[in-house]
């Protein structure tokens, strides 16, 4: 019994130990410590090179310009996904007309460059609204969420079409002989299918859309990208400025990929149900 | 909701009257005839199997009975419902919460486990409570010697569980009548057993039932009455015995030859009697 006990503690240890050491060969973890030695180094030596002072001291304007375009992505996609749905429902309409005009608008907006889109709905839409007495102002920013959100929605209305479609004819036939109404059919079988065969596509335009929103900055809202030329300009130095831009193509990369990365999980869980 | 007394030939008043039938169908998708003047009857308590070459309308015949499809002419009454008739979606609905379907591919709803599967047009159509609904699940699956799968999805299953499940499904409404649309032409041969198992239950606990089938062998086993399609007409119909072992039309008896020494040719090992039943199949013709 007392030998027992005696020998008993040291095991957690070795397990600690052994976590520790399969710790060391993850690639995350040596970078991370290698790049923690290098600073601990330059502050230690205060030696650190100028450039990296100046992103240091830039980088709280550069992430207030990444809040607006993580911003500007997602009210794009709310938008883009409301209305996207509704073109996408309204193109199995019984009426001509409406499948018509749902046709023209996905492929209007599915085939212009964003780029145009956007300056589209700058120039489109005034400056300030007049609501009887009260004047509302349109800033930029809107301007841009409404010009990423036509093409978004035309997209979204294709992958809604798209699933729906993807779904055999044999659940319909399945579900009227179990005697579901149409819409009860809709709402429960087909449309819950929808969702899962959706979300990875809808997850890629996520992504684009996001990445898309650096055009902002051509249309004078301050974004990363608009933040990062003021910082270039401001500090006007050929190093600093192509760290600037490394930088910008991380932070992009740092949003984009986990989303990248969740639809392709998705992907996964879908090919095994 | 009413509690279907499987031994309804007993139970109904009306007993004389066929539960179902076909006067003079005719039905063409488009200058495509399928159905060119059907005549069929089923009484309650009845096996009647649809027996023919592919493409000579039997699912079709089925698909008419539960108003998926309408034929342009003729007659077609289920459970004195002129089916033919319907065109509102409430009638059709009030017609197929009576009718049973089982598809060749089963068609369960993926996005449910087996007991959704189950419960869903019981809780949404009829207005089940989930506790009974959920009971009366139960009971099916083990009626389909599945009992331990109720938490699995579709895709987790054979095809033969599948379809076992899709049975299930179509039971939990409670239908006065099953159709069976070639529930086994998808099936591996190991697993065909084990859904004739389950629908020769059904039959000899006298549900009402019109399968369309390419087994011979079962259909002359279970069935009160057999009908021979060709080309959208029925060539000749009668006891499975005459059908079987005395075909008048030399078209029946031909068709018989083929499907039987194709049977054979398509089967090494001969299984012993009496169960499984050796099951001919025509698919294995090309």
């Amino acid at each position: 019994m007392v030998s027992e006990l005696t020998l008993a503690p040291p095991a957690p240890t070795w397990k600690l130990a052994g976590s520790a050491a399969s710790a060391w060969r993850k690639p995350w973890f040596l970078a991370a410590s290698a790049v923690l030695a290098v600073l601990l180094y330059w502050m230690l030596t205060n030696s650190t090179p100028a450039v990296l002072v100046y992103l240091w001291t830039w980088s709280p304007a550069l992430l207030r310009g990444l809040s607006a375009n993580i911003g500007i992505s997602i009210l794009t996609m709310a938008l883009g996904t409301a209305a996207g749905l509704l073109v996408g429902a309204l193109s199995f309409s019984p009426l001509r007309l409406l499948r018509v005009a749902t046709r023209c608008y996905v492929q209007v907006f599915r085939n212009a460059p964003v780029l145009v889109l956007i300056y589209f709905t700058t120039y489109l839409f005034p400056f300030e609204v007049r609501l009887l007495s009260w004047t509302v102002p349109f800033p930029d920013w809107i301007k841009v969420v409404l010009g990423l959100a036509l093409p978004a929605s035309a997209n979204v209305a294709e992958i809604f079409r798209g699933a729906i479609q993807s779904i055999p004819s044999a659940q319909w036939e399945a579900a009227h002989s179990l005697a579901f109404r149409r819409s009860e059919i809709f709402l429960l079988i087909v449309l819950p299918q929808c969702v899962r065969r959706m979300l990875p596509p809808w997850m890629n335009l996520y992504a684009g859309i996001t990445m898309s929103t650096a055009l902002a900055s051509l249309v004078g809202v301050h974004d990363l990208v608009d933040a990062a030329q003021i910082a270039s300009n401001t500090v006007a130095r050929t190093d600093f400025t192509i760290l600037v831009y490394f930088t910008l193509l991380g932070l992009f990369f740092a949003y984009c990929y986990p989303i990248a990365c969740a639809t392709r999980a998705l992907e996964r869980h879908h090919d095994r149900h | 909701m009413t509690v279907i007394d499987f031994h309804t030939h007993v139970a109904d008043g009306d007993a004389a009257a066929p539960l179902v039938s076909l006067l003079d169908v005719h039905l063409a998708f488009d200058a495509n005839a399928v159905l060119r003047g059907i005549n069929l009857e089923v009484r309650r308590g009845q096996a009647v199997s649809i027996i023919g070459p592919s493409g000579s309308g039997k699912s079709t015949i089925l698909r008419c009975l539960t108003g998926l499809l309408r034929p342009q002419r003729g007659e077609v009454r289920v459970a004195g419902t002129r089916v033919d008739a319907l065109r509102s979606e409430a009638e059709l609905i009030a017609l197929r919460k009576r009718v049973g379907f089982v598809f060749q591919q089963y068609n369960l709803f993926p996005h449910l486990s087996v007991l959704e599967n189950l419960v869903i047009a019981p809780m949404r159509v009829v207005g089940c409570e989930r506790a009974a609904a959920e009971r009366q699940a139960r009971e099916l699956l083990d009626k389909v010697r599945l009992t331990d799968k109720e938490k699995a999805y579709p895709g987790e299953l054979s095809g033969g569980q599948q379809q076992r499940v899709a049975i299930a499904r179509a039971l939990a409404m409670r239908p006065e009548l099953m159709l069976f649309d070639e529930v086994t032409s998808a099936l591996d041969p190991e697993t065909v057993g084990e859904v004739l198992t389950v629908i020769r239950d059904l039959v000899q606990d006298g549900l009402t039932c019109v399968l369309v089938t390419h087994e011979m062998r079962f259909a002359e086993e279970i069935s009160n009455e057999v009908y021979f399609t060709e080309a959208g007409v029925i060539v000749e119909h009668g006891s499975a015995a005459n059908i079987f072992d005395d075909p008048r039309s030399e078209r029946t008896r031909a068709f018989l030859q083929r499907a039987r020494g194709e049977g054979k040719r398509g089967r090494s090992v001969n299984l012993p009697h009496p169960l499984p039943l050796e099951f001919e199949r025509l698919r294995f013709a090309f």
